[in-house]
């Protein structure tokens, strides 16, 4: 497992069709309530969250991520029946970490997604539940169990999106 | 200055996104209520948003409709005698249950006309797909491709067949959003339907609904159906919600949540209905036949159910048989008789014919065609008097004594009525509405004649002793039942030769 950051110009050389950075949130976001609706469990999975994270740790740009995931987080909250800004706040957080850690690790490798993305859905979880529960005072149960589930799988799942998301790229 | 903007300007943009989506948050959270619906900026974004993912998922659905239609439909074809084997024997057992139903929802609906008593009916419903959810744990909240242009509203009630699924809560031009009744932020009124304890549902954060406090009542047990209440103005009374799972306290230690299991399939919906309109017009032939009920007054009903009504000597056009007027009307709206019971009063052991012998729709045929109806009905035929008025009748039955051995006729029923009691073959209710004594069964074997000589061969009435009876104060009875009774016994009685006192009684 490589922790090492890859050079800048390797970054600069990749990018990403404007099609596919449109599409890929709006999939996102399409499938994980389709998905959802007929196969309940799978709300474990944040597909939004993911594309996020990725977004932040291929830009290496804080700044993209932080806008990005502040969108992607708002409209994610659209789709429920919470104010607009729970998903939002928490999904700019872990857009803007993830992109400052992009910039100073290489997030190309497999283990290296594969613990990034842990630790995202963990602080986006906690992010969450300080908004939701003490913020808007509304009843949620937080249980460490099923916070480290929902790390885990979304980690593996990340592997696998990530790595279909990596056949988008367009090299410059 | 602008060397600090460039070096911090990653953080700075962060705090800045932070910054306005907490004050966008405080200002949602200002709302009077929390089910309020939301301002016109945060409706404006969810409008956005559900435009875009709208179509693409009703895109998916459809696809993925399609798919299982043909996968579906393929499968079923291998098993599609058998199955039809079984819906059509399903169907004649139905056919059956209908037919009886049918008469009893009727007199159901007749009932509560009278008693003044409306129920709140679902007048319209719109059906919907349900296309998509909010995918997040946390948050039970429906998608469905119905909205303002199909009529939907805010917080209208959203149902299945099985049971009540939520409310609709954002209503854009061409989907909704519904927020079940599994949300924490959701509600609903309800009572269990054997205890008949009232309660209000609501979500948890686990996603199961609960009726909060309750206060601890050891008759409330699991399985017990619970169902709407109406009282929360949303829900129409009634409808299935779920039933019980478990009894636990609640955080405070002094009263009870009631676990509910819901009766709709909340993780499984494809279909929903949205209740758009209800009202307390009840559609068609309910309306004309509770209408028809509450015409028909209580001297009416009473009059019915007297032998004198029945004049042996009227005309055969004005004693037709309503359901033979009401067919050349063509008033739909006739009732419809059920078969006159052998004792109307009493239970008879193996008069119901078994099932298998019947005959899909028969029953209702023979009620339609005046089968089945009081036996005395031929005497109607007869020659053509004045008819007897159904509250002079009455007047008559309940005569004082001082009138009533005036009455010849009075006499003949007296004289004859034993032996028509002989044919009959349980006991019969006998009515003394002088008041003198009170309701009674008289079984076939005893005279029914309440003549002295009868009573004192047989004591029957201990609130009247047989020494205290006398030839000229002979008490009129009226007996309930489809006795047959000779056509003398329906005559007019004779007019009194001086002005009945009415009775005198202190009230």
């Amino acid at each position: 497992m490589a922790l090492l950051a890859s050079t800048r110009r390797e970054a600069d050389q990749q990018s990403f069709p404007l099609v596919v950075m449109l599409l890929a949130p709006l999939l996102a976001l399409g499938l994980q309530s389709f998905v959802a609706l007929h196969f309940p469990p799978f709300d474990v999975v944040d597909l939004p969250l993911l594309v996020t994270i990725y977004f932040a740790i291929t830009w290496r740009n804080p700044l993209s991520a932080t806008v990005a995931g502040a969108l992607i987080g708002i409209a994610q909250d659209a789709l429920t029946h919470h104010p607009l800004g729970v998903f939002g706040i928490g999904k700019s957080v872990v857009g803007y970490l993830a992109a400052s850690l992009g910039v100073r690790i290489d997030t190309e490798s497999h283990g290296t997604r594969l613990l990034v993305v842990f630790a995202s859905t963990l602080l986006h979880g906690g992010i969450f539940w300080l908004l939701q529960h003490r913020m808007l005072a509304q009843p949620l149960v937080w249980s460490w169990l099923r916070e480290i589930v929902r790390a885990v799988v979304n980690a593996l799942v990340a592997v696998i999106l990530f790595a279909l998301l990596d056949k988008t790229k367009r090299q410059e | 200055m602008e060397s600090f903007l460039s070096r911090y300007k990653n953080a700075l943009v962060l705090v800045t996104v932070l910054l306005v989506q907490v004050f966008g948050l405080a200002v949602q959270v200002r709302r009077p209520a929390p089910d309020a619906p939301d301002g016109r900026g945060a409706r404006l974004i969810r409008y956005w948003v559900m435009s875009l993912i709208a179509p693409p998922e009703r895109l998916l659905h459809a696809t993925g409709g399609g798919i299982r239609g043909i996968w579906s439909t393929y499968i079923d074809l291998i098993h599609v005698h058998d199955q039809n084997e079984k819906l059509k024997a399903e169907i004649d057992r139905l056919r059956l249950e209908e037919a009886s139903l049918t008469e009893d929802a009727r007199q159901g609906q007749r009932l509560q006309g009278l008693l003044g008593f409306r129920e709140h009916y679902i007048y319209q419903t719109v059906p919907a797909q349900v296309i998509g959810a909010s995918g997040t744990e946390d948050s039970h909240v429906l998608i469905i491709d119905k909205g303002a242009k199909d009529g939907i509203r805010l917080d209208m009630p959203v149902i299945t067949p099985d049971g009540i699924v939520g409310k609709t809560r954002e209503v854009f031009d061409h989907s909704s959003q519904v927020l079940e009744i599994s949300d924490s932020t959701s509600g609903a009124g309800v009572i269990l339907q054997t205890t008949r304890i009232r309660g209000v549902l609501r979500g948890s954060a686990w996603g199961q609904p609960q009726i909060v406090n309750v206060s601890p009542d050891d008759r409330i047990k699991a399985g017990e159906p619970v169902v709407t209440s109406g009282g929360d103005a949303i829900f129409p009374r009634g409808l299935a919600v779920g039933t019980v799972e478990r009894s636990v306290p609640d955080p405070d230690g002094t009263l009870m949540d009631v676990l509910i299991r819901p009766a709709a399939n909340l993780s499984r919906l494809e279909e929903v209905l949205v209740i758009t309109n209800m009202g307390d017009q009840i559609p068609g032939q309910t309306q004309l036949d509770i209408a028809e009920s509450e015409q028909q007054k209580a001297s009416d009903i009473l009059a019915e159910r007297l032998p004198s009504r029945e004049d042996a000597n009227a005309p055969q056009g004005q004693q037709t048989d309503e359901l033979a007027g009401a067919s050349a009307d063509g008033d739909v709206a006739r009732p419809i008789r059920p078969p006159a019971a052998l004792r109307p009063d009493v239970f008879t052991p193996g008069y119901t014919p078994p099932a298998a012998g019947m005959t899909p729709g028969a029953r209702l045929g023979r009620v339609l065609s005046g089968e089945g109806q009081p036996q005395h009905a031929p005497a109607r035929q007869s020659a053509p008097v004045t008819p007897v008025p159904a509250a002079a009748a009455a007047a008559a039955a309940v005569a004082t004594p001082s009138n009533a051995h005036h009455s010849e006729p009075t006499e003949s029923v007296h004289a004859e009525q034993p032996e028509a009691v002989h044919k009959q073959q349980g006991p019969v209710l006998v009515h003394d509405y002088s008041g003198a004594t009170p309701p009674q069964y008289q079984h076939p074997a005893e005279p029914r004649s309440v003549s002295p000589a009868a009573s004192a061969a047989k004591p029957h009435t201990p609130a009247t002793p047989p020494s205290d009876l006398h030839p000229a104060s002979k008490t009129t009875i009226i007996v309930d039942g489809p006795a047959e009774r000779p056509a003398a016994q329906h005559k007019k009685p004779a007019p009194p030769t001086t002005p009945a006192t009415p009775p005198q009684r202190g009230y």
